[in-house]
C-alpha cells in the first residue's frame, strides 16, 4: 500500500471521528502554543530590558569603580572625569554623577523631599535628557561652585504649579539656590525617575551636602559618550589607560570597570536566560502532556476499533498497513495540533501585546522548534498504540464486541 | 498420492484434478486450563474447484477453527494446508495477508462492514490493500461498483451500513469479498443474523456465484441452510464425522439480479 493510500485511510479514520480527533489534538495545540508564547514572553522581557538600557544614551561608555587599591576605598573621582575629557579623543561628552539622598526642597510655603543628582555640564547630552526650559549648569558654574539648581519636570510641577520656575529661588536642604532650568519629561529609565529629582553641580554637592571628607570628590559613575559608534573601541582603550594612570594601577589589575550598553544588556540577558529556560521547560512539559494525551486516545481508539482492525486484516491488510495507518493518524493529529498551536501561540503573543498585558516578541525559531516537537511527539507517542494495533490477533479482533 | 486423489468421490467431472484446498492431518491445540484443547483433531479433506461445501457442527465442534485455518487467519499446530497447491504453512505474514487479500473472500455472520464507510467505500477497501497487480483508483471504483451491482445493490452505493437492512449489509459484504476476484469464498454463518427471507436471498446469491465457478466453503449449524450446498461435512469434537454429497440440494427461489442479467 502506498503512502498516499495509507494517508487517505488515516485521514478517513480521523475525519470520521472529528470531535474526538479535535479533543485529542487539543493537548498538542496548547503545548505548541505555550512553547511559542513562553518564548515570546521571555524575548519580550529581554527586549524591554534592552530598550531601557539603550535609553541610558547612545554610544554610551559606563565607568564604575570596583575595588580600591589596598589601603584605600574604591574610588572614582571627579578629577578622573576631567582627565578623560581632556585626554581622550573621539568623545562627545563626559558626565560624572553622584547621587544624594532625599533632601527637603522649599519654595514659598510649598515643600517636600526629593533626591538629587550631582553632575557635570555634559549630563543632558550624554544621558539624552534634554532641557524643557532655561539652561543646564556650565563648567563655570562648577568651577565657581555657583548655587544653581535644575529641576526635574515633576519636581517643577509640584513645586511651582503654573508659575515659571526659572530664576526663582528655592531652598534645597539648607542651601538657598537659584533655579536655572527645568528638564523635559523623560520618565523612568531602569529604576530611576528622571523627572522626580533635582540636578545640582557636582562641586556644590561636595561643598554643601557631603560632610564626610572620604566622600569628597567621589563619583558613583562616569558616563562618556563616544562621538560615534566607530569611535567606541578606541575611546574605551584610551579611557582605560587614562584611568590606570590616574589611579596608579595596571590595566591587567584595574580598580574600575569600563562597560558599554552592550555589555550590560548581555549581563542582563544572562540573568533572564534562567527565566527563559524555566519557561521553555514548563512549555515543553505541557507539550509532553499533550503527547501523552495523544497516546492515551490512540490506545482507546485502537481498543474501540479492534474489530475494524480485524476486518482490515481479514481482507488483506498487512500488519505494516495497520501500523502505518495508526501512526499516520497520530502524526496527522499532532501536526495539525502543531499548525493550530503555532497560529494560537502567535495570536496569543499578539493579543498580549495589543492588550498591553505583557510585552511579547515572537521568536522565529520557536515556531520551527514547537512544530518539530509536535511531529516528534506524534511519532513517539503514536508508535506504541500503532504497534499494538498491528499486533492484534485477527481472530480475537474479529470476535471483539 | 495420486491414487488417493483419484479415489476421492467428490471430483467434479469438468474440472482439473488438483483440489483447490487440501488439508492433511490438521491438528490445532489451544492452551485452555490444564488440559490442552484439541480444536482440530487430525482433519484431512480435499475441496475441489467449483464446489459448494457446507461444514456443520455444534459450537465447539472445530468448524470455526477449521474456517480460520482455511482463511489463513490462524496457523495449525500440526498438519499441512495446501491452497491451490501451495503450502500455506510456509508463507510469511505478508504472503498470508496477500493470500487473504486476493485469493480468499470472507463473509461473516455479523457482516463486519466498517460502520462509518459507505457501501462503496467498504467494497473498495480490499482493492486498496492489494500489493500485486494494483489498479488505478478509477478501476478500483469501477470494479467495486460492478461487484455491488452483481449483488443487486447498484442503487445503494452511498448508503452507510446502518441505512441498509441486514440482508443488504450481507450483500455488501459479499461484494467486498468478491471485489478482488478470489478463487475461494469462505462464509462463516452467513445467515446467522438474518431472517428467513433474507437468508434465502443470500443463499441464492451464493448459489449463483458457485454456478459461475466460485468455490464456496460455508460454516453453518442450520441444516436447511446447509441444504443449499452441494456437499455437507459434519464435524464433532474436532473430527470429521461425515462427509458426503448433498443428495437433496435446495435451490433458492429468488433469483438475484446478477443471475437475471446473466440469463438475459
Amino acid at each position: 500500500m502506498t503512502l498516499i493510500e495509507t494517508f487517505d485511510l488515516a485521514w478517513e479514520g480521523l475525519v470520521l471521528n472529528k470531535l474526538r480527533s479535535f479533543l485529542t489534538t487539543l493537548g498538542v495545540i496548547i503545548g505548541v502554543a505555550a512553547v511559542i508564547l513562553m518564548i515570546a514572553i521571555s524575548a519580550g522581557a529581554e527586549a524591554a530590558i534592552a530598550d531601557q538600557i539603550n535609553a541610558l544614551g547612545a554610544n554610551l561608555i559606563i565607568i564604575t569603580a570596583t575595588r580600591g587599591v589596598p589601603g584605600r576605598p574604591p574610588t572614582l573621582v571627579y578629577d578622573d572625569a576631567l582627565a578623560i575629557a581632556q585626554a581622550v579623543k573621539g568623545i562627545a561628552g563626559v558626565a560624572a554623577e553622584q547621587s544624594l539622598a532625599d533632601q527637603l526642597i522649599k519654595w514659598g510655603n510649598v515643600s517636600f523631599t526629593t533626591p538629587a543628582l550631582g553632575t557635570t555640564p555634559d549630563f543632558p547630552l550624554v544621558r539624552e535628557a534634554p532641557l524643557g526650559a532655561g539652561r543646564f549648569f556650565t563648567q563655570a558654574d562648577l568651577d565657581r561652585k555657583n548655587k544653581v539648581i535644575v529641576l526635574g519636570s515633576k519636581v517643577a510641577q509640584d513645586l511651582f504649579g503654573d508659575t515659571s520656575p526659572v530664576d526663582q529661588e528655592v531652598v534645597f536642604g539648607t542651601t538657598r539656590m537659584t533655579v536655572i532650568g527645568v528638564m523635559a519629561p523623560k520618565g523612568k529609565v531602569a529604576d530611576t525617575d528622571y523627572d522626580d529629582r533635582v540636578y545640582i553641580p557636582l562641586t556644590v554637592l561636595y561643598q554643601r551636602f557631603l560632610s564626610n571628607i572620604q566622600m569628597n570628590n567621589r563619583v558613583r559613575t562616569i558616563y562618556v559618550q563616544a562621538a560615534s559608534s566607530e569611535m567606541m573601541d578606541s575611546a574605551i582603550g584610551r579611557i582605560k589607560s587614562v584611568l590606570a594612570q590616574q589611579h596608579g594601577v595596571t590595566l591587567s589589575n584595574p580598580d574600575f570597570i569600563v562597560q558599554t550598553q552592550e555589555d550590560i544588556i548581555q549581563t542582563q540577558q544572562a540573568t533572564t536566560e534562567t527565566f527563559r529556560i524555566l519557561l521553555a521547560w514548563v512549555a515543553a512539559v505541557s507539550l509532553l502532556v499533550g503527547g501523552i494525551g495523544i497516546m492515551n486516545i490512540m490506545l482507546v481508539s485502537v481498543t474501540e476499533r479492534t474489530r475494524e482492525i480485524g476486518v482490515r486484516v481479514s481482507i488483506g491488510a498487512r500488519s505494516n498497513d495497520v501500523r502505518r495507518q495508526f501512526l499516520l493518524e497520530a502524526l496527522i493529529l499532532s501536526l495539525f495540533g502543531g499548525v493550530v498551536g503555532v497560529i494560537g501561540g502567535v495570536g496569543g503573543a499578539w493579543l498580549f501585546n495589543e492588550m498591553g498585558a505583557m510585552r511579547t516578541e515572537v521568536v522565529p525559531w520557536s515556531l520551527g522548534l514547537a512544530f518539530a516537537a509536535s511531529a516528534v511527539v506524534g511519532i513517539f507517542f503514536g508508535y506504541f498504540p500503532a504497534n499494538k494495533a498491528a499486533s492484534l490477533d485477527p481472530i480475537e479482533a474479529l470476535r471483539h464486541e | 498420492m495420486k491414487s488417493q486423489t483419484m479415489s476421492s468421490p467428490f471430483i467434479p467431472q469438468s474440472v482439473n484434478a488438483d483440489p483447490i484446498i487440501r488439508v492433511e492431518q490438521l491438528v490445532k491445540m489451544y492452551d485452555v486450563g490444564e488440559v490442552p484443547l484439541r480444536a482440530l483433531d487430525d482433519v484431512s479433506l480435499d475441496i475441489w474447484r467449483g464446489e459448494f461445501v457446507a461444514i456443520m457442527g455444534h459450537s465447539g465442534s472445530g468448524k470455526s477453527t477449521l474456517m480460520n485455518v482455511l482463511g489463513a487467519l490462524d496457523r495449525p499446530t500440526e498438519g499441512c494446508y495446501l491452497l491451490e497447491g501451495e503450502e500455506v504453512g510456509e508463507m510469511d505474514t505478508e504472503e498470508l495477508a496477500d493470500l487473504r487479500n486476493r485469493r480468499i473472500g470472507f463473509i461473516f455472520q455479523s457482516f463486519n462492514l466498517l460502520p462509518r464507510l459507505t457501501a462503496l467505500q467498504n467494497v473498495i477497501l480490499p482493492t486498496r490493500y492489494r500489493v500485486e497487480n494494483r489498479i488505478s483508483a478509477e478501476e478500483r471504483e469501477e470494479a467495486s461498483i460492478a461487484a455491488l451491482e452483481s449483488v443487486g445493490l447498484g442503487d445503494r452505493l452511498h448508503h452507510r451500513p446502518n441505512q441498509l437492512s441486514g440482508g443488504q449489509q450481507q450483500r455488501v459484504a459479499i461484494a467486498r469479498a468478491l471485489v478482488n476476484q478470489p478463487s475461494l469464498l469462505l462464509a462463516d454463518e452467513p445467515t446467522g443474523n438474518l431472517d428467513s427471507k433474507s437468508s434465502e436471498e443470500i443463499m441464492g446469491i451464493l448459489q449463483t456465484l458457485n454456478r459461475q465457478g466460485v468455490t464456496i466453503v460455508m460454516v453453518t449449524h442450520e441444516p436447511d441452510i446447509a441444504g443449499y450446498a452441494g456437499r455437507i461435512i459434519h464435524m464433532k469434537d474436532g473430527k470429521v464425522l461425515s462427509d458426503g454429497q448433498n443428495g437433496n440440494k435446495r435451490q433458492a427461489e429468488r433469483i438475484p439480479v446478477a443471475q437475471q442479467e446473466i440469463n438475459e
